[in-house]
């Protein structure tokens, strides 16, 4: 008994031997700030002034007043309802194409991923290239097939649709690898069921692939509106203007995150920014409870 | 599967193959273009010319910014491979106290925006002098919460049998950790290192808050800043995405099977 005893307590302590450092990183790094992060939003700090007096939460208050503010959220849901689903609807529709085929998949596969693995800052300069009002391909082509010349990125209503369709085309590629493999998981023999059982393929589809993907559909939902909401390098680049201050014309691209970045880096109000990221991290924490409580069903068929 | 829906599933794939590839193009096309030609919907350049690209290296720290951001993505994936391993062994196969509360602390990080966190790492880093260093862009991205939970769910793969056949051989629980169990992971660590590295690479948010002085810059904010400054000079600014965007699909070439393979494995795993 006692030999084996040792043999637990030598492994005990070598486990806190290899977790002391990574536990003390997690503690430092990110629990403590995010903790400081609360402390902030309730001062109004800012970052020149000495002075920081506790406001409770005016800083609050004063955000749901904020006009921009207002506009970021609801731009930031404009970027999830557009860019979430169609992405999701599109990834799904490439991935069983890819998965009908068997010649070739891996290139169209790949070829399909590039944008996900390429910096998203050069492809967001080349996307605002693309879509310059004089002189970009864009307008060119449809200059060629006789459509006026539209004017993109300098337009309160185009802008942020510019910018919707490169969230949308560099995503993409990761969710088809995720459906894809979710679709490899589905057993054959539940499609020759259904095909002897008369079913079309419009039926199959309907009745064995999609409540089959549906964890799969849920985790990239949840995925993506999470990785949507916090949208920022792409706006931040398609829709600078000459020197850096970004956010389309009249704000009509301003995420909530450049907003905060805003608010925190140009202008220093840190508690007011605070603020901020505190309401963003409400909304994930909302976001992945309910993500918790879907994905906690179990899926029988 | 009919013939016919065949021919249109490679038609369709085709056209979306296109649609993927055709910024590239596009950009390389324009970074090897000269004068108005640059306004041209030509694809190819009246004359090649690689002109602008000497432009970007000598107008700009390019190259700097590359072996920074090369010197960050290595050391935060080496980082991270080493400590996220080692957790994630400790807490699969090591019995010790506090495991449970310990591994909900960790995974609870995971629900903290970057967002709420960049502020608070700002004033630290102003308040011990840390701005416009290495360790400053190094600093968040040592370990991973994501990581140690992947290499966890690996590890529990891995049979007690094994590991305990090893402890019989008289190696001790390091050795027994990286000889026996590290080799049989192997396909997570390369996923996660590629993740890791890619993350950091391409990373934004933070590094352009951490550095404002042009020598420590990393790629992508040396691209964007470049880009801002030489705005309407689009032949330029294409060459330094080029510049930026070509390494990295050259490594994705070779290492697209694991890439690939690597998001379908841990996709399914989360």
């Amino acid at each position: 008994m006692k030999p084996k005893l040792s043999i637990k307590g030598r492994q005990s302590m070598w486990a806190y031997i290899f977790i002391t450092l990574p536990i003390l990183f997690f503690i430092c790094i990110r629990i403590l700030p995010t903790l400081y992060a609360f402390n902030v939003s309730l001062h109004k700090w800012d970052l020149l002034s000495k002075n920081k007096p506790f406001v409770f939460l005016d800083n609050f208050k004063e955000l749901f007043q904020d006009e921009v503010f207002w506009a970021a959220l609801k731009n930031t849901g404009k970027y999830i309802l557009f860019a979430v689903p169609i992405g999701l609807i599109l990834s799904l529709g490439i991935a069983l194409l890819l998965n009908s085929i068997t010649k070739g998949a891996s290139f169209y596969r790949m070829v399909v991923f590039i944008p996900y693995v390429t910096s998203v800052v050069a492809v967001s300069w080349v996307w605002r290239w693309m879509f310059m009002k004089q002189g970009g391909l864009i307008n060119n082509i449809l200059n060629f097939v006789g459509i006026a010349k539209q004017p993109f990125l300098d337009s309160t209503s185009q802008a942020i649709y510019v910018v919707i369709s490169n969230v949308i085309w560099q995503a993409l590629g990761f969710y088809t690898i995720i459906f894809l493999a979710g679709i490899k998981q589905i057993p054959q023999t539940y499609y020759e069921a259904a095909k002897i059982d008369g079913a079309s393929s419009w039926q199959r589809f309907k009745n064995v692939t999609i409540p089959m993907l549906n964890p799969t559909i849920v985790y990239l939902t949840v995925m993506a509106s999470i990785q949507t909401l916090q949208v920022f390098t792409q706006v931040f680049n398609i829709t600078s203007g000459g020197q850096g201050i970004a956010g389309g014309p009249l704000n009509s691209t301003i995420s909530v995150v450049l907003y905060i970045y805003q608010l925190a880096f140009v202008n220093y109000k840190m508690g007011y920014a605070s603020a901020a990221t505190v309401i963003l991290f409400l909304i994930i924490l909302c976001i992945s409870l309910f993500q918790m409580k879907v994905l906690d069903k179990k899926y029988d068929y | 599967m009919r013939r016919s829906t065949k021919v249109i599933a490679y038609i369709v794939l085709t056209v979306v193959g296109f649609i993927m590839i055709f910024p590239f193009l596009w950009m390389l096309s324009t970074s090897l273009k000269t004068g108005v030609d640059i306004y041209s919907p030509s694809i190819i350049p009246k004359k090649i010319t690689f002109n602008n690209y000497v432009r970007v290296i000598e107008n700009s720290n390019f190259l700097l910014w590359f072996k920074n951001s090369l010197v960050v993505a290595v050391i935060t994936t080496v980082s991270v491979l080493f400590f996220d391993t080692l957790v994630g062994y400790s807490f699969a196969k090591l019995p010790f106290k506090g495991k449970t509360p310990l591994f909900i602390l960790i995974l609870s990080t995971l629900m903290i925006p970057t967002e709420m966190l960049i502020i608070p790492w700002y004033m630290m880093c102003n308040s011990y002098g840390w701005l416009n260093s290495y360790w400053s862009l190094l600093f968040p991205g040592l370990t991973s919460a994501f990581g140690i939970f992947l290499m966890r769910q690996f590890f529990m793969g891995v049979p007690d049998d094994v590991l305990e056949a090893a402890r019989i051989d008289g190696l001790n629980e390091f050795g027994i950790f990286l000889i026996t169990a590290v080799p049989m992971v192997k396909p997570a660590l390369s996923a996660l290192g590629i993740f890791t590295f890619l993350g950091n690479w391409n990373a934004f948010l933070w590094p352009v808050i951490a550095v404002d002085q042009p020598n420590i810059y990393t790629l992508p904010v040396g691209l964007a800043l470049f880009s801002g400054e030489s705005y309407n000079q689009w032949d330029l600014v294409m060459a330094a995405a080029s510049l930026a965007t070509i390494p990295v699909l050259i490594v994705f070439f070779f290492f697209q099977k694991q890439i690939i393979e690597g998001i379908h494995m841990t996709g399914l795993k989360a």
